[in-house]
């Protein structure tokens, strides 16, 4: 019998999974899983960090050394596990809700730091798994469940955001670019310093319901499509245009020393306590 | 700092310290070599030393972005095999409880440092005890253990990292104002001389290996990250092999093992001191600074005849139950002696319901009782 050959990397004690039919955070677990076997990640020196929401569940299913369970402190987390064993490949499964609102802080402040960490967002505009309030992502207009009036706030850039903190390799791909994203993704795993791909991802229970009246997956994945634009493209359009699209590719990538704690032994004396 | 420091964990000899630097030496010496902490008085002294003799002995420094920082990074930097420590002051330990909830879900041994000061004022108090047991979220267990001086901060921290390997739960270290900014003497063992225990590691492979399965004591071994164990730590409820599952029996019997490792092992945990017991008819009962004071009142009262004793408590929680039933059945009178409005005294008056009368020597206004308020409260009691 044919066995999938990313199988192996799967937990089987956790399967199966516990995504809806057409959750984007699935594709982004299968996405992940074929980056890591076209680079022959080593899964013994892997630890996949997941805070809450189902997004946040994908370490759950990864065969690795894994934490799963607390809102938003994925980063603090990595903090320590890659300053004590900077041999380890620190990989963090996060939402929007987890990277952009109650992670908020963590995530410019490991930017700032170039954290060795690779971070994944997996941006469906919304907290689906409590059932489809407003996030900080959530673009201007839009119903959810705790915006019935439509949404009055503006939306964060992830991307801009941690450009602004200073990452060091920055890109956004959308769920209906399967290949492109597995190449992001590979490039991110690569990269030495804090990497961020933000994935935009269709939710059909909780954004697709709400938001733009659809349930099915396929058109929610149709929405996203109508609000991308490839970065080469993007120059061509004015800025009012880019208000509610997203801009796709890969918007920084270069090196810079990775963060080995605040502070390392220097010289013979110092002005210390 | 200096040469005569670099590259030495212990600093074996005699000083005369500042009470948060001693807690950095007694951490060394125990092994940390992870620590993490955002600015809060009165508990900077552990961090800008830290981050001196840290980087002296190879180990890890971060000034996080803010104590959920610091907790966190203390219990990944733990997972990865660090012995890993944060401190910070009353304020700050408000917003660590999230962590140390995960800490004591997911079994992860650290320790952490809580110096009580005064809301938002650096003044004296013991006001956050019930907080230390209490604070974190679901049901669980707490190590606190209450030094009374310097010289007991370096032997407690060292004592908490011990405890928090063997038992693989958060231990508190209750610092106060009081002895965290005094500095007095301070002597410091030889290396050999110093007891350090050691988390327990898988003595089987990865594949035969279930990660939450305890050992004898209730408490599983712990591989560290990357020792190819694949190990799954969550706080959702979780079988002995780690994986997500809800199923009432699952959560109770887990609820069970990670509180009864500690429930059941109060021998081990606990310690208390007694002075002048043996024949006391009124006993004193203290903990951290409170017991200076109320061990010279003691002491004064004795020279009066008051046959006085003192019952100190350097494990505040779990509750010395043993010690404090005891002393209410040997005393007429307890005096349960604390620097806030009378937290403790509700255990103290629980377990000497019926055995004596339990009357309560309560201050909160940002200072340790006097010895003479604490002589007026014996006095007032054989009266």
């Amino acid at each position: 019998m044919k066995v999938n050959p990313v199988r192996k990397y799967l937990r089987k004690d956790s399967l199966p999974h516990f995504f809806c039919p057409g959750c984007g955070s699935a594709q982004v677990l299968n996405f992940f899983v074929q980056a890591a076997e076209e680079i022959n990640l080593d899964f013994d020196q892997l630890v996949a960090i997941g805070g809450v929401g189902c997004t946040a569940r994908i370490p759950v299913y990864l065969d690795a050394d894994a934490m799963h369970g607390i809102h938003g402190r994925t980063l603090p987390w990595a903090t320590g596990i890659k300053l004590h064993n900077p041999q380890l490949k620190v990989v963090i499964f996060s939402g929007d809700g987890d990277a952009a609102a109650i992670g908020g802080n963590h995530l410019i402040q490991a930017a700032r730091r170039n954290l060795d960490v690779t971070m994944i967002v997996v941006n469906n505009l919304t907290f689906g798994m409590t059932g489809g309030q407003a996030a900080p992502t959530t673009l201007k207009t839009l119903s959810t469940t705790t915006t019935p009036y439509g949404n009055l706030e503006p939306p964060f850039d992830i991307c801009r955001l941690v450009i602004g903190a200073g990452a060091t390799f920055v890109s956004r791909s959308t769920t209906n670019r399967p290949r492109q994203t597995v190449n992001l993704l590979k490039k991110a795993l690569q990269h030495p310093g804090f990497s961020l791909v933000e994935i935009i991802s269709q939710c059909p229970t909780n954004f697709g319901r709400r938001a733009i009246n659809s349930g099915d997956p396929t058109e929610g994945v149709m929405w996203i499509e109508e609000h991308t634009l490839l970065l080469k493209d993007a120059g061509a359009y004015p800025a009012v245009e880019l208000e509610d699209r997203y801009v796709v590719g890969t918007f920084v990538d270069r090196i810079e020393p990775v963060f080995a704690g605040s502070s390392v032994y220097a010289s013979e004396e110092c002005e210390c306590p | 700092m200096t040469s005569q420091t670099r590259g030495k964990r212990v600093l074996t000899g005699t000083h005369f310290m500042m009470g948060n630097f001693a807690v950095v030496e007694g951490a060394l010496a125990a092994g940390c070599d992870f620590f993490a902490g955002y600015p809060i008085t009165p508990a900077n002294e552990i961090s800008e030393r830290m981050s001196a003799r840290l980087a002296e002995v190879g180990g890890k420094f971060i000034q996080g972005e803010d104590e959920l920082c610091s907790i966190y990074a203390v219990t990944g930097a733990s997972l990865a095999g660090a012995k890993a420590m944060t401190a910070t002051a009353s304020a700050g330990y408000n917003y660590m409880q999230e962590g140390i909830e995960y800490a004591v879900a997911a079994e992860i041994p650290c320790v952490i440092v809580n110096v009580q000061r005064c809301r938002g004022e650096n003044f004296a108090t013991q006001a956050d005890i019930m907080q230390m047991r209490w604070g974190a979220a679901g049901d669980h267990e707490m190590i606190v253990l209450a030094p009374a001086s310097v010289q007991e901060l370096f032997d407690y921290t060292i004592w908490a990292f011990n405890l928090a390997e063997k038992y693989r739960n958060p231990v508190v270290v209750m610092s106060e104002t009081t002895i965290a900014l005094m500095r007095e003497k301070l002597v410091i063992p030889e290396p050999a001389q110093i007891e350090i225990l050691n988390r327990k590691k898988p003595e089987v492979p990865p594949g035969q290996f279930l990660p939450f399965k305890p050992d004898a004591n209730g408490v599983p071994p712990m591989p560290a990250f990357g020792e190819g164990y694949h190990t799954l730590y969550s706080i959702n409820p979780h079988d002995e092999r780690g994986s997500i599952r809800w199923d009432p029996d699952v959560f109770e019997a887990m609820v069970a093992r990670i509180t009864g490792k500690i429930s059941q092992h109060t021998d081990d945990l606990i310690r208390t001191e007694g002075f002048f017991l043996d024949d006391a008819e009124i006993i004193l009962i203290a903990y951290g600074s409170e017991c200076r004071p109320t061990l010279e009142a003691v002491q004064q009262a004795r020279m009066k005849d008051i046959p006085a004793g003192l019952l100190k408590l350097a494990t505040v929680w779990p509750v010395p139950e043993n010690a404090i039933r005891a002393a209410a059945k040997q005393a007429s009178v307890i005096l349960a002696v604390e620097m806030n409005i009378g937290r403790y005294a509700g255990e103290i008056e629980r377990i000497g319901a019926g055995l004596c009368t339990v009357k309560r020597v309560t201050k909160n206004r940002g200072a340790v009782h006097t010895v003479q308020e604490i002589l007026t409260a014996i006095e007032e009691a054989v009266r």
